[in-house]
């Protein structure tokens, strides 16, 4: 174990591999804990399931047709993700069975091609994920992404409350709900295909979701919410990762861990809190 | 009397099924109105129409004295808020302020001040620091009209505000409502399925039976008219 400290921080592996790994990954957990309070306040935690399963579909084409992976699957995932939001809203297919059906019918699309072509192993990184492979272009991607998100959240931050409480309300008082979903999608789809690369197609969500569930636990306010969501899923990455050199184990699941360690010790702490008032 | 809004000659549809045609009536300042009619009459369709979140078919809706259609506070139907949102009494009356805000990210002093006047006015300012899931039925509404009263220039526009509410909290409301309308001068268009206390408070009364033969007029008009019958059980 003491070996494996050692190691983390010899310059090579330091600089090389796991700064690069720990500033994009910061970047993406962010991203997804603040775009996944609105997500789950909306009912809508399972759109980036859906979506980084639609991800993978897209990525298993690229692979095959040779093609970058992320000029295929970025306006692939965005287009899903727009449509999904649109279907979630209209009633005729019921939001939770659209998502069903595009994302099962991706991941098939992807596997078939792939097995086919016969790279699967390639392929795989993206169902599991490798942060530690992050090159230096994800990382810039990364990194400019969660600028963008947020400067959006601090900006917008009073509408897109008001749109995620109450979308009728916030319409009639002139806000234009159409537009943020719209924002919305293309953030959460471009925050889903890079969060894919690092903690894979099947983890993906558990970074939208779990945080904000975890600080549901214990806050009252909205703002309460997002910025406990957002410390909770910082510190579970930086925890999780550590974790995961000292112990060889697998990063994205390591990180999931702790994030339902934090889960559950909040959900202790509010029902103790609740008991007593 | 000065006139504040005017329906000329409204149609519209939903879902491709025409619900209005060719409504018209007019309210004056300090009116208070009451929408009656069966479900699938068309009602919530005229309050999206008056909201500006729909545009109708054919015909118009004019506002008076330089108000616009955001500046009408909106108390929208009974919507399943106590889900687990987390939000704070505050956080959410202030959020009827957005409408005013223009491109302006963040509210102002004055406006923090306009929200905590709106939940003293409606007795929810001791609330403000409470998570809106932890608070009844009753005090869930007062919160929202207190969010309507934030938005409202002149004009409250309440679709079914006492539905879901125990007796004690319906009386609690409709007092409010009519002390806003005639203490604080208050245009009011409620919506509502309670005709007694309709033809009690208000004084006009706008019924949408059946598309073809609206009824708009004060309550003595209306339990003189032949289509009062079918509401009031005669």
């Amino acid at each position: 174990m003491t070996e494996n400290i050692r190691l983390m921080f010899t310059p090579e592996f330091f600089g090389a591999i796991l700064l690069p790994a720990i500033i994009g990954g910061l970047a993406v957990t962010i991203c997804s804990s603040l775009l996944g309070v609105t997500l789950v306040l909306k009912r809508y935690s399972m759109i980036g399931d859906g979506l980084s399963h639609i991800g993978y579909g897209a990525l298993s084409v690229a692979a095959v047709m040779n093609l970058a992976p992320l000029k295929v699957a970025l306006p692939v995932v965005i287009i899903a993700a727009f449509i999904l939001l649109r279907l979630s809203e209209s009633s005729k297919l019921s939001g939770d069975s659209a998502i069903a059906l595009f994302s099962t019918t991706a991941l098939s699309v992807g596997i078939l091609v792939s097995s086919k072509a016969g790279i699967t192993n390639d392929v795989s990184h993206y169902m599991f994920g490798s942060i530690l492979a992050m090159n230096k272009s994800d990382v810039i991607l990364s990194v400019v992404l969660s600028v963008i998100v947020i400067t959006a959240f601090i900006i917008l931050y009073n509408r897109i409350f008001s749109v995620t409480f109450d979308e009728n309300f916030a319409r009639a008082t002139g806000v234009n709900a159409g537009i943020y979903n719209m924002i919305f999608a293309v953030l959460t789809a471009v925050t889903v295909v890079l969060g894919m690369m690092m903690m894979g197609a099947l983890l993906i969500s558990s970074l939208i979701v779990i945080p904000t569930l975890t600080a549901m636990r214990i806050c009252r306010s909205f703002r309460g919410v997002v910025l406990t969501a957002g410390a909770v899923s910082v510190a579970s990455f930086l925890i999780g990762m550590f974790m995961s050199l000292l112990l060889n184990t697998a990063p994205g699941a390591s990180i999931v861990i702790v994030n339902v360690f934090f889960f559950l010790c909040f959900s202790l702490f509010g029902a103790v809190c609740r008991k007593r008032s | 009397m000065k006139k504040i809004l005017e329906c000329d000659k409204l149609s519209a549809s939903y879902d491709g099924t025409k619900v209005l045609s060719g409504l018209s009536f007019s309210l004056n300042e300090g009116d208070y109105l009451c929408i009656l009619g069966e479900n699938g009459s068309g009602k919530s369709t005229l309050v999206k129409c008056l909201l500006g979140i729909k545009s109708p078919d054919s015909g118009k809706i004019i506002l008076g004295d330089g108000l616009k259609s955001t500046d009408i506070g909106y108390l929208p139907q009974h919507t399943n808020l106590s889900a687990g949102f987390p939000a704070t009494v505050a956080e959410v009356v202030i959020s009827g302020c957005l409408g005013r805000r223009g491109l302006r990210p963040f509210y102002s002093a004055k406006e923090k001040e306009t929200a905590r006047h709106a939940m003293e006015r409606l007795g929810v300012a001791d609330l403000a620091d409470r998570s809106c899931r932890e608070l009844s039925g009753g005090q869930q509404q007062r919160m929202l009209l207190a969010r309507a009263m934030c938005a409202a220039k002149k004009l409250l526009l309440l679709d079914e505000p006492v539905s879901g509410l125990d007796p004690t909290a319906t009386a609690e409301m409709y007092q409010l409502i009519d002390d806003l309308n005639k203490k604080d001068g208050m245009t009011v268009i409620m919506v509502s399925h309670d005709v007694v206390k309709s033809l009690e408070c208000a004084n006009r009364i706008l019924c949408l039976c059946c598309s073809e033969h609206s009824f708009f007029g004060t309550p003595e008009e209306y339990v003189n008219s032949h289509i009062s019958s079918r509401f009031l059980g005669e």
